[in-house]
């Protein structure tokens, strides 16, 4: 595992960049799709719940990953899609979950369904995968409230690295964020609470961006005016 | 051989752009740019004027060296059987009926030699070649000894190439350590990674900057365009796969219910373009009736021009039929207009249907929703905004760079999935 922060150490602001790969494979129905599920590089399955973020989508999709959109858009089969549109890729501990969770939903869908859907040639499932490249910024935060400084600031691929990608690595899928501010004891307890009440799943990392400094501003602005009085 | 070019005095160009974009993205660009420092990168392509990928490349080396890569520009040049082998190559390559004769090979190659003679110092000694589309392909085949990184970025649509081009292209294609489509549905099986990276536009061209309303008038003016009657526009070149004779049905289709309406075609040649003459030629004799289409041959360098008509037309056509990823549907989103653009290629992923514009795939239906679009008018501002919001979350040239730099690095590091720097 690899983790940025540790108890009394200052935190190490990173930064990510993600680029797209064709895996070559496809899938024109919910067969194909299974096989390949089955099979595909995880850093594909990661892509394909995660990748949205960090690529051209339009803000406002119906559905936040894309094999429900491609179930709803090319093979017109909303209840699967919805069914597949509620997986929450921030539960699961690691990407094999993932996979088995959306392999069964698809298997469980298939034994029900009476005819397979097809979509049409050029609306095939295109497998993708990610390769990320990680750097440092040499920015270190030694208190939380050096953090609530930068974070209005912090690139959209740094917000991506510490409170999406980090669920990924560190044990307890928390966030970089809450991680590191879990080490600070009782005084960040409720802006760590404010930050694990961000759904990561359904806005873009620049809303997300927002959304911490938010929680950071209210906790611990609070808490110095406290200290004030 | 033009001269190679070269600039680097563009210390204050990123800056610009973070009042665009913000400045944590360029931040991030320097950032992610700073191990790459004085990597020797060569770009070839086969124009420095006229169609997207000069565009690109335009901005694109001048941007690679402020951020303290060494990157170079050059090209390919050939006779005119070159040039007629690789707009074959072209066509074939997007899946339109071609033969290529043996004789056209043959100029190909021998292009392709003579070039790779003339750039040999320079290729041998640098870092990365980016060598874009089928024209300089072959260039690496006169590298056998090559310890340096090749790679081919394909700016076409190759989903369904004509088998005798594609064979034929693939022997050299499969030497490169990787290549680069536009999408993931454009791109090929080969043997090295296939990085999926969309093109981009320059927010500061002259193509795309603001411009005030009385030169945008101008232009209008000066092609006989009423400035109170509304106007549809359709940029590209006169390509058969941009349908612009499915444009002028529809906008025959929709004048009956939007009086007035005028349409303008307005494309240039590039120097690597001999069938342009031709389509041009029929799209005259199909507008020869009617005073309200405008048809226009526009030099290559009519960068203002362009960009006067796109913000001073009322919607932006793009009813191609084959298209590689759509440009000037990304120009005319940035400039706020709503897009009815064909239902193909990269059109898909710019055009959300009721949001950024519409999704068409005949004459018919882009006359509907011409005829929608005119009779609300909220709904062409709403659109608009979001449009230009879009662009530049995605499709601006600072993402451009950023996933070229991120390419770099895999390129460098192997196939990992996570590259995990100092």
């Amino acid at each position: 595992m690899e983790t940025t922060e540790h108890q009394g150490e200052p935190f190490a602001i990173k930064d990510c960049a993600l680029i797209a790969i064709a895996t070559g494979e496809k899938a024109q129905n919910l067969r194909e799709l299974r096989e390949i599920l089955r099979r595909i590089d995880p850093a594909s399955v990661y892509y394909h719940f995660w990748g949205g973020l960090l690529r051209p989508r339009f803000d406002d999709p119906e559905y936040h990953n894309d094999f429900a959109i491609w179930v709803y858009r090319d093979l017109h089969d909303k209840p699967l899609a919805e069914q597949l549109a509620v997986l929450d890729p921030a539960s699961y501990e690691t990407i094999e979950d993932l996979r088995s969770e959306t392999i069964d939903i698809v298997e469980d869908h298939l034994y029900r369904k009476e005819t397979p859907t097809w979509a049409p040639r050029d609306r095939q499932f295109e497998f993708i995968r990610s390769q990320i490249v990680v750097f440092n910024t040499n920015l270190l935060v030694e208190v939380p409230e050096d953090l609530m400084n930068i974070l209005p600031d912090l690139s959209v691929g740094s917000i991506f690295f510490h409170f999406i990608d980090g669920r990924r690595r560190n044990e307890n899928g928390m966030d970089d964020f809450s991680f590191w501010l879990s080490s600070k004891g009782s005084r960040c307890r409720s802006l760590c609470q404010c930050i694990a009440q961000i759904d990561p799943y359904f806005s873009s990392l620049a809303d997300l961006r927002g959304a911490l400094a938010r929680c950071f501003e209210k906790h611990l602005r609070d808490e110095q005016g406290h200290q004030g009085e | 051989m033009n001269k190679a070019i070269k600039v680097n005095d563009l210390s204050k160009t990123l800056s610009e752009y973070s009042e665009i974009v913000g400045s944590d993205v360029v931040g991030h660009l320097f950032q992610l740019a700073s191990p790459l420092k004085g990597m020797r990168v060569v770009h070839i392509n086969s124009t420095r004027m006229g169609g997207g990928v000069a565009e690109i490349l335009y901005k694109m080396v001048p941007l690679m060296n402020d951020l303290g890569l060494d990157a170079r520009w050059e090209i390919i040049t050939g006779g005119p059987e070159f040039y007629e082998c690789t707009k074959a190559f072209h066509n074939g390559i997007q899946g339109n009926q071609v033969v290529v004769p043996e004789i056209l090979f043959k100029a190909y190659e021998a292009a392709n030699a003579e070039t790779a003679e003339t750039l040999r110092p320079l290729l041998k000694d640098t870092d990365l070649v980016i060598v874009h589309d089928p024209q300089p392909a072959a260039l690496i085949r006169h590298f056998p000894e090559r310890r340096n990184k090749w790679v081919w970025r394909c700016h076409i649509d190759a989903s369904h190439p004509v088998r005798q081009v594609w064979k034929y292209l693939q022997g050299y294609v499969e030497h490169y350590d990787a290549s680069i489509f536009s999408l993931s549905s454009f791109a090929r099986r080969l043997p090295h990674p296939v990085y999926l990276i969309a093109p981009s536009i320059d927010p500061l061209h002259e193509k795309n900057v603001d411009l005030d309303e009385t030169e945008s008038l101008a232009a209008r003016e000066k092609f006989g365009i009423d400035p109170d009657r509304p106007m549809l526009l359709q940029v590209s070149r006169y390509d058969r796969f941009k349908d612009p004779l499915g444009v002028i049905a529809a906008y025959r289709l929709a004048k009956r219910f939007v009086p007035g309406v005028q349409l303008v075609l307005a494309g240039g040649g590039a120097s690597d373009d001999p069938e342009g003459a031709v389509v041009l030629n029929e799209v005259r004799a199909a507008a020869a009736e009617d005073p309200d289409i405008h048809v226009l041959l526009l030099p290559a360098d009519a960068h203002r021009t362009i960009n006067a008509l796109q913000r001073t037309s009322d919607i932006i056509i793009q009813k191609s039929i084959r298209e590689g990823f759509g440009l000037t549907v990304t120009e005319g989103m940035w400039k706020q207009k709503p897009i009815i653009g064909g239902d193909t290629g990269g059109i898909r992923i710019q055009v959300t249907n009721h949001h950024t514009g519409f999704l068409v795939n005949t004459p018919e239906g882009a006359a509907l929703r011409i005829r929608y679009l005119f009779q609300n008018r909220e709904k062409m501002k709403e659109m608009g905004v979001k449009a230009k919001a879009f662009v530049r979350e995605n499709f601006l040239v600072t993402r451009h760079l950023r996933e070229y730099l991120t390419l770099m690095f895999g390129i460098l590091h192997g196939q990992e999935d996570r590259i995990v720097l100092g």
